[in-house]
């Protein structure tokens, strides 16, 4: 466990800024974005300034400035750049899904999709849960206490629906829900965060352990066998999400996340190499087991494929399994450069355009200069979280921030690379742009841990009492361990 | 553990260049070849979201854009569609356009040059864009009489029928037909089963016979070997010609014969007006190789055959007179046999410069260009493409035209109209297939108003191995002429 510098070794910092008028001033220029991006959208739709327009708007500004307030009183310090990124993300998410709605309603008026109203709903859950989180847990510190509640909630939810039969859990083959009427959630994105918060307290309490030096091979030192046993259990859990719950997606994210724990808790890249294996050695075992692994792969290798009229078993072609893929290409294509224009494209023609296909959606109408300034605002808000898991000063926080970062850096790897054919298609959610209650609650209260995690990094530390001048020759000896 | 955080920070912008690299491929590099597959229906979409121009001739509408409450938000119908079929083509959501849909897209979706001020006013006043729509020169009595003709009787073949003075055309009609509508309807599988069934229809349906098909001329093309004797000032139509009924060529091996092996009259010899108006084979072959390649080349460059590119806007074949290596060769295309090749669409200029005088006009099929509020954008004048004989020539070719058409039988003949006319026969190399009839004409002679070239594929009913232009395709130019004048008279 990494100690705390001693206060009186330096001078007194001067008093930090705490960044609460940058994050104000950001959140505004989001609203405006935002705003401009809705009137563009209707100004293309030829809708009038309608109602639901300044419903959309106003309840934006309203339930962000709410946030702005919760982080002044809950989080002073907090990181000033990554709400206004979360908001202006959201923000984004909210006009493309409105402006889907309205594609929708012109194809087919009984539809009577109104998507965007209720994801402005989730989003008020969300940052209700945002709330909460950074008002009842001051101090990130608290959870590692919880850590094994957390594992084990985390594993009931993440396994759930995959026990759960398939009337109550399945949508679309993958078996990611908990269906009970009209509502649904999909434990899985809560599971994500728990499980995050017990591998990073876990890995502090035993550390040491997996730090033993085992054998040195290639430069890098191995560990023992023995210590594989966290890994094998992480590297199981992502098998099973597979096979219970048929989602690729999900099970490259937990492993994924599980993997950089590891390797920043014990910095031993030979835990990189070994998970990688472990991983080639998954991918290969599934590919070969299972059928919509296989189809995933070869979708991916090439959607456009004709056909085969005379094969109707041969599904990893156009018309059959790669009709969602191709689709989302021809509208990123289409999209070029610089896009159709907000309003101006057809982006309701390709599957889930709303959810899992948002990137296509906001590929075709902004085109690459676009899609170019999102991944510039989520490596923002990557970045930002890894900043305070380099500030902050207990290995806990460190963990827990790192973790969280990357999940959503994996997660926006995993789908943008999904839907533009880097790697084979998974189904999963673009934080906070597609739609979706039970990521954008999720993903809310992770933006919320990883606000507590950057206030502690950024907080002025607390002044001691001045400790009595005692002459060096009189001083006993103390005890000061070096930061890690 | 700094290090490894530190380490982690640098892999996620490497997972982000990535990812911004693989979309410069997919959105830069690939796009066109996304964009225009022919399975993303953006495009198509697009199209069909905007009302496309109306055709018409005359009050009758032949293609037009209706609202519907589907995807496309605009449905092509074609009131009268297999009539027009050769001239509008057709234009379908999922296996593309032809015919005026395809060559005249722009203007009918708005997107022509021409349009620029209407769709700027467009987008300031916010008024939907639309395409324009187009006014054709043909005349719907006349189409509708061209099409009844080869249509009633079953025949396949082209009528084209011209105004002399201008180049308008007044009919165009292909048989047999289709309905360009049963490929605009939005029922994808009843547009790919039409499909299937027309592209597969034996004989073809979907090529227009009077601009893409071209045919032996027969014995319509010793109009362009007496243009060329009489413009040579070295003939009258009193010269005198041979009367044989059969001729060794200049090779000295091949023969030539005349029609049924018959001498040409009662002489030894026949003047040159009644070698056209019988059509006496040996008279032109030893014409032809007494006014030599040239001067035949040239006379046929003269009335456009193979000089002209015609965009009426759809692109018309190039007729041609194929290689004339030696005499041989060009006494057997002075009859229009061998490799000469000609469009009903070609023969009928040439009728309509002699009517007019030797003045080849453009033909064009476009009258006037106008926005959907009926306010014109722009209006066809007619364009002369060359003079193709003397004034004096083109008289007194029409005078032995004239003698031609009395010396016809046939039925249909007009009372109180003068015709010139010239029949045609193009045997095909076989004495078992019926011959290509041809009627080339114009009327009335004095005072030309309409020029008419009718092609009858296999003699009609493919049977009769005896038909003839004057007995099959002479009727239905006549019938022809006869709208025509009537409507040049009331009109």
């Amino acid at each position: 466990m990494a100690g705390r510098p001693d206060a009186a070794a330096g001078p007194a910092p001067a008093p930090l800024p705490t960044g609460r008028g940058i994050e104000l001033a950001l959140l505004a220029f989001a609203a405006a974005l935002v705003t401009g991006a809705l009137v563009l959208v209707e100004a293309n739709q030829e809708q009038e300034l309608t109602r639901s327009l300044l419903y959309l708007g106003l309840a934006y500004l309203g339930l962000f400035a709410v946030a702005h307030f919760a982080v002044r009183k809950f989080a002073p310090y907090a990181d000033p750049l990554i709400l206004p990124t979360v908001a202006l993300l959201n923000g984004l998410g909210l006009v493309m899904i409105h402006r889907i709605d309205l594609a929708r309603l012109s194809s087919d008026p009984d539809s009577g999709s109104d998507l965007a109203t209720r994801q402005v709903v989730w989003t008020a859950i969300g940052l209700v849960l945002f709330i909460v989180v950074l008002w009842r847990v001051r101090d990130h510190r608290v959870l590692s206490r919880y850590a094994y509640t957390a594992g084990f909630a985390g594993l009931v939810l993440l396994a759930l629906p995959g026990l759960l039969p398939s009337s109550i859990s399945e949508v679309n083959g993958a078996k990611l829900w908990i269906r009970i009427g009209p509502v649904g959630m999909q434990p899985g994105e809560f599971a994500k965060i728990l499980l995050i918060v017990f591998f990073a307290a876990f890995l502090v309490q035993k550390r040491e352990l997996f730090s033993t030096a085992g054998r040195s091979f290639l430069g890098m030192e191995f560990p023992r066998a023995r210590d594989l046993a966290p890994l094998l259990v992480a590297w199981g859990l992502s098998v099973g999400v597979l096979v219970l719950e048929r989602d690729l997606g999900t099970s490259l994210l937990f492993f994924g996340i599980m993997l950089v724990l590891l390797y920043t808790a014990t910095e031993r890249v030979s835990w990189m190499v070994i998970g990688l294996s472990f991983f080639v050695g998954g991918c290969l075992i599934a590919y070969q087991l299972f059928a919509h692994v296989r189809l995933r792969v070869l979708t991916w290798i090439d959607p456009l494929q004709p056909c085969p009229l005379d094969d109707k078993t041969f599904v990893a072609c156009y018309d059959r399994g790669g009709y969602q893929i191709s689709q989302a290409l021809f509208g990123l294509g289409t999209g070029g450069l610089g896009g159709t224009g907000l309003g101006a494209g057809r982006p309701d023609l390709v599957p889930y355009a709303e959810s899992d296909f948002m990137l296509s959606s906001l590929g075709e109408e902004l085109g690459l200069i676009g899609l170019a300034a999102i991944l510039v605002l989520y490596l923002v808000l990557i970045t930002r979280g890894l900043r305070s898991a380099l500030a902050v000063r207990d290995s806990f926080g460190k963990l827990l921030a790192t973790g969280l970062s990357f999940t959503i850096a994996l997660q926006v790897f995993i789908v943008i690379g999904g839907v533009s054919k880097l790697i084979p298609l998974t189904g999963l959610t673009l934080p906070f742009l597609s739609y979706g209650g039970s990521s954008l609650v999720a993903n809310y209260a992770l933006v919320a841990l990883l606000l507590r995690i950057s206030n502690a990094a950024r907080a002025p530390l607390p002044r001691k009492p001045p400790t009595p001048h005692v002459p060096i020759a009189e001083a006993g000896t103390e005890l000061v361990e070096r930061p890690t | 553990m700094n290090t490894p955080v530190r380490r982690i920070a640098m892999a996620v912008m490497a997972m982000i260049v990535l990812l911004l690299g693989n979309l410069t491929y997919v959105q830069v590099v690939k796009a066109g070849e996304y964009r225009t597959d022919p399975r993303n229906k953006r495009v198509l979409l697009a199209e069909y979201s905007r009302q496309r121009g109306q055709i018409s001739a005359g009050d009758q509408i032949v293609a037009s854009s209706t609202e519907t409450n589907d995807r496309l938000r605009y449905q092509r119908q074609y009131p009268k569609g297999p009539v027009y079929a050769a001239i509008t083509g057709y234009y379908s959501p999922n296996h593309g356009s032809s015919g005026l849909e395809a060559a005249a897209e722009e203007i009918l979706n708005g997107s022509d040059d021409r349009l620029f001020a209407r769709r700027l006013s467009d987008l300031v006043t916010g008024r939907d864009p639309q395409g324009a729509s187009i006014a054709l020169t043909v005349d719907p009595d006349v189409q509708q009489v061209a099409y009844d003709q080869l249509a009633s009787k079953g025949y396949r073949g082209a009528v084209v029928a011209l105004e002399p003075s201008t180049g308008a055309i007044l009919a165009m009609v292909s048989t047999p037909s289709y309905d360009p509508s049963q490929l605009a309807t939005h029922d994808a599988s009843k547009e790919s089963a039409a499909w299937a069934e027309l592209t597969s229809a034996r004989p073809p349906v979907l090529n227009n016979r009077a601009i893409s098909e071209r045919y032996p001329p027969g014995s319509t093309f010793k109009l362009i070997d007496v243009a060329a004797a009489l413009s040579s000032g070295r003939y009258t139509p009193d010269s005198q010609l041979t009367a044989a009924s059969t001729i060794r060529l200049a090779n000295g091996r091949t023969t030539m014969e005349n029609y049924n092996g018959n001498p040409c009259g009662t002489g030894a010899t026949a003047t040159m007006r009644d070698a056209l108006a019988r059509s006496c084979n040996t008279a032109f072959a030893q014409l032809a190789a007494e006014l030599g390649i040239d001067a035949i080349k040239k006379q046929a460059e003269a009335f456009g055959i193979g000089t002209q590119k015609i965009q009426l806007p759809m692109t018309v074949a190039d007729s041609t007179l194929g290689q004339i290596a030696d005499v041989t060769q060009l006494q057997q295309s002075s009859i229009g046999q061998l490799n000469v090749a000609l469009t009903p669409l070609q023969n009928a200029m040439i009728v309509a410069a002699i009517a007019n005088g030797g003045r080849l006009m453009k033909p064009y099929l476009i009258k006037q260009i106008t926005a959907l509020d009926l306010t014109p954008v722009e209006t066809a004048e007619p364009d002369m493409l060359g003079q193709a004989i003397s004034p004096s020539v083109a008289a007194t070719l029409t005078q032995m035209m004239v003698n031609n058409e009395d010396s016809y039988s046939g039925s249909g003949k007009i009372a109180g109209v003068k015709i010139a006319a010239k029949t045609g026969t193009a045997e095909l190399g076989s004495k078992t297939q019926a011959p290509h009839v041809w009627y080339v004409a114009f009327a009335p002679a004095e005072n030309p108003q309409v020029a008419v070239a009718v092609v009858v594929e296999n003699g009609g009913d493919g049977n009769d191995l005896a038909a003839t232009g004057g007995k099959v395709a002479a009727p239905i130019g006549r019938a022809v002429i006869k709208k025509a004048l009537e409507k040049a008279g009331a009109g």
